[in-house]
């Protein structure tokens, strides 16, 4: 049986927010954030019982292969492109690693296609990939996904915009106020300078969206091997028990 | 000696993304009708669940007023006692998930729609309240929001986190109970914008 780990401890605050590194809310060179994005001041709230809890999710919210994109959705034979793993430590700012804890994903196929009903790109669906999958992270923090690269794609942001390459994540950590949702990319990719959604980020915090190439993760004759370590916030003041 | 990788030599928070415009496969499968399932849905309570049934529905309305059709709203909240269980066994014992996920795609009005039970105050003097997270295309971090109730008028008026809320503000936060064929909904909308921009929280 898998149990989260729970926080016991109410009295337990959460490092604060990094501010700096996280784009800001209204960002106008993404467009969409131009009447979303909250325009008033948040009101500072210390972190009470509720927020410190941790959602409560069993063996049976995880298949067999759902860390396994190739595998996961497969119909009638494999899925198309270039298979890759993604793996690496979700660890707080103090390198504990945040162990037994959800990682959500969820990518465009190889052709940069999404399942997605409303995306109107006109590259082809994979008929054996979906591009969604979920893990947890073992005693030392670390997760890996076996995928395929997404490809990057067209978007109606502005003239001649492509996403570059990216994998969405989604995580907890411990607690609901350490959620974070955030977008991996790749190194080298070209198209990072022109995205607003990377370029959202202060510049000097691009670099921990970026996962690096590995050829120590790489499998010989098989798949490509890429690194990304997850941050979040972790316990400031006492520490979490069960860590 | 290795180089140091790009992303160990800036370690810290990893910084928030919008979760885009193509997240319903990915966490909310079941409920677009992808086949793939999802670990959380809109049921936080069962039958068995300590507390009174109600429904937490809404809308989240952007800067000009309309409906979002792509937004995800999760939830967190003590059960009717101010219980949050510890276990995936716990929840299974007392029929209480603590945790809810729903998108807004899949309504005719683009509401979130929980079907829940009313929370007990967790802590002695704190009102009774659900703690909401607030995620969509063109919002690059997460937005927290906290769902107080109309009903609950006195411990509101003790409440330490809407006492730090601009009292011209507060009620951006407190949901309307409606009573409707015996059946309890409590309605809440989430503005982004405008006048009476929902109270997000530095968390």
């Amino acid at each position: 049986m898998l149990t989260p780990t729970q926080t016991k401890a109410p009295s337990a605050i959460l490092t604060p927010r990094d501010w700096e590194a996280h784009p800001s809310y209204v960002y106008p060179g993404y467009k969409s954030t131009v009447k979303r994005g909250p325009q008033k001041p948040l009101v500072p709230l210390k972190a009470s019982l509720g927020e410190l809890q941790q959602p409560v999710y069993g063996h049976d919210s995880i298949g067999e292969f759902d860390h396994d994109l190739t595998r996961n959705a497969r119909k009638n034979g494999e899925p198309l492109g270039e298979r890759m793993i993604l793996t690496g430590q979700v660890l707080d700012e103090r390198r504990r690693p945040v162990a037994n804890t959800l990682v959500e994903l969820w990518q465009a196929n190889a052709s940069g296609r999404y399942v997605h009903k409303v995306d109107q790109h006109d590259a082809p669906l994979d008929p054996n990939f979906l591009g969604a999958g979920r893990c947890l992270t073992d005693s030392e923090g670390r997760y890996r996904f076996l995928t395929i690269k997404p490809g990057a794609y067209p978007w109606g942001n502005h003239p001649n915009a492509w996403r570059p390459q990216h994998i969405h994540l989604s995580l907890f950590g411990q607690s609901f106020a350490s959620r974070l949702v955030t977008q991996m990319y790749f190194p080298g990719d070209p198209l990072l300078q022109y995205d607003p959604m990377i370029t959202g980020t202060p510049e000097r915090y691009r670099n921990r969206l970026i996962a690096d190439f590995s050829l120590d993760i790489t499998e010989e004759g098989y798949a490509l091997g890429y690194q990304f370590d997850i941050v979040l916030r972790g316990a400031d003041e006492t520490p979490f028990e069960n860590r | 000696m290795t180089l140091m990788s790009a992303q160990e030599a800036d370690f810290g928070q990893t910084p928030s993304q919008t979760v885009g415009p193509y997240f319903a496969y990915g966490l909310t499968a079941t409920q677009y009708g992808y086949d793939f399932n999802q670990p959380f849905d809109a049921v936080v309570a069962l039958d068995n669940a300590a507390g009174e049934r109600i429904r937490l529905e809404g809308r989240v309305i952007d800067g000009d007023g309309n409906p979002i059709g792509d937004a995800l709203v999760e939830i967190s909240q003590a059960d009717g006692e101010g219980n949050y269980p510890q276990t995936p066994a716990e929840a299974r014992d007392i029929g209480f998930r603590a945790f809810g996920r729903t998108g807004t795609g899949t309504d005719s009005q683009n509401r979130f729609v929980f079907h829940t039970v009313k929370p007990g105050a967790e802590t002695p003097g704190e009102a009774p309240h659900i703690n909401v997270i607030v995620l969509m295309r063109g919002l690059l971090l997460h937005a927290f929001t906290r769902v107080y109730f109309s009903d609950e008028a006195e411990a509101n008026a003790k409440d330490a986190v809407l006492a730090s809320v601009p009292a011209e503000r507060r009620h951006t936060l407190v949901a309307e109970r409606v009573e409707q064929g015996g059946a309890v909904s409590y309605r809440f909308d989430i503005r982004m914008q405008g006048a009476d921009e929902t109270v997000f929280f530095d968390v």
